[in-house]
């Protein structure tokens, strides 16, 4: 057997950090692309609301401000090789690499360390929301969101009957939508999980806000769907800041888990068209 | 595009606020207060108990919002609308008081509306997620209560050309 594959967690800190960095400032080729053919579509009154948002990704890109004010909570999904050793703390690393992101930005810090009893600032937007997986293989990829949070108080779980057909969910989803209308920043993107436990959907549907606008579901059957939710959220007209349009959502991913006889667990995250999110591969 | 955007003076007068419609793209030059979930909360406290609040709101416009840090060298950080719903149960309270105008996304509860109507006051949509481009448009900033609030304190912002559309009207027209 060979030596094992080895990084630092020096490297995994400064590479997260730089990924962060650009997140925050810069939309991905997919988010940029679909948000300029949306622009041109675009016939209703949000038209006006296409022309900012393009205007204020061209300001803070080239003056390095955050495209938002929310810079969000960080979520960071570490997919580890099993043939991968890691030298040094790796949590300390991922929590290294979001400090110093957010304080070389000049990111909002956004995190109060307790929910209830004590909302006070963490000042250092730590701590991140930590997924790992142990997968094939001997390298390290992390997947980020900075999840904003206009747009994740919209996001919702529906525990649906096991009977529930495809038309059910599609209803649930243009339920959350509906309900949503213009508060989450729209066009939106939402993310969909589908299957396993309520917490397991709630982080499929997270997965799901991973992937790429331009991908398709590798099952013809969920690109479908993916397709035709699409459709029927923007044929809602809620359109973009919700001031009523043709463009309400710029993409729609699905992930899926198996799940018990009893039950169908929807998550429905949504989140606004800065849709920042960025990839690591080490 | 923007050549033919109506300008608004803020703190607004009576006259401008009666002649807004729902839709109305608009762009404001002046004066106008920050504020968002923990200042409100704190000014109704301080109803609530009878005290006088740190400063006037009367006349005054009210942004819901929270910036990034300042980076050297500039004014303010990236500092785009926050969700004004949630300012809702606080902002019929500083109606009543004389507050003219709010800036914010998305709708608003009917508490709201109706308050609007009964004091004459105006609702506009900010961009939502363009902070960048509104901290190009706020010329200077100043702290002027609750400052251990820290990007919740009340700030005080001078702005050109600050972009928003009427939201809701003082007659109670409304886009949402």
């Amino acid at each position: 057997m060979g030596a094992m594959r080895e990084i630092g967690c020096e490297e995994v800190a400064a590479s997260l950090k730089k990924a962060l960095l650009k997140a925050g400032v810069e939309l991905p080729a997919d988010v940029k692309g679909v948000m300029k053919e949306a622009s041109r579509r675009e016939t209703g009154r949000s038209a006006l609301v296409f022309q900012r948002c393009l205007e204020n990704m061209d300001v803070a890109e080239k003056e390095g401000l955050p495209l938002c004010q929310d810079t969000g909570m960080v979520l960071l999904f570490c997919e580890i090789g099993q043939d991968l050793r890691l030298d040094g703390d790796l949590n300390e690393a991922l929590e290294r690499g979001v400090r110093e992101a957010y304080e070389e930005g000049y990111f909002r810090k956004s995190v109060v360390m307790d929910p209830l009893k004590d909302r006070r600032n963490s000042g250092t937007n730590l701590p991140p929301v930590v997924y790992h997986e142990l997968v094939k293989g001997d390298r390290l990829k992390i997947n980020l969101l900075l999840k904003g949070f206009g747009s994740e108080n919209c996001s919702r779980i529906h525990m649906l009957k096991p009977t529930c057909t495809r038309e059910g969910v599609i209803e649930a989803v243009l339920k959350t939508v509906t309900e949503a209308g213009g508060s989450p920043c729209p066009p939106i993107v939402v993310g969909i999980g589908l299957g396993g436990t309520m917490d397991k959907a709630a982080v499929l549907s997270k997965k799901a806000l991973c992937r790429s606008l331009d991908s398709h579901h590798p099952d013809p059957w969920y690109d479908e769907l993916e397709r035709e939710l699409l459709e029927r959220i923007n044929k809602t007209g809620i359109g973009g800041g919700g001031l009523g349009g043709d463009v309400t959502a710029l993409g729609v991913k699905i992930e899926t888990y198996p799940t018990h006889i009893a039950g169908l667990p929807l998550a429905v995250t949504i989140n606004c068209w800065a849709d920042r999110k960025g990839e690591v591969v080490l | 595009m923007t050549a033919k955007v109506r300008q608004l003076t803020v703190p607004l007068s009576d006259v401008d606020i009666a002649s807004l419609t729902a839709g109305d793209e608009v762009e404001l030059n002046g004066t106008i207060l920050v504020g968002r979930d923990q200042a409100h909360f704190r000014l109704c406290q301080a109803l609530d108990r009878g005290e006088s609040l740190p400063l006037e709101i009367r006349g005054e416009t009210i942004y819901y919002m929270g910036p990034a840090p300042t980076p050297p060298g500039r004014i303010i950080g990236s500092a785009g609308p926050t969700t004004s719903s949630r300012m809702d149960p606080f902002a019929p309270r500083l109606l009543d008081l004389g507050l003219k105008g709010m800036i914010g996304k998305g709708p608003r509860s009917r508490d709201v509306l109706e308050a609007m109507v009964r004091n004459g006051a105006v609702y506009f949509y900010a961009y939502g997620g363009c902070g960048a481009l509104y901290a190009r448009r706020i010329v200077s900033s100043e702290c002027v209560a609750y400052e251990d609030l820290g990007p919740e304190a009340i700030y005080r912002l001078r702005v050109e050309r600050f972009p928003l559309v009427v939201a809701a009207d003082a007659r109670g027209g409304s886009l949402y």
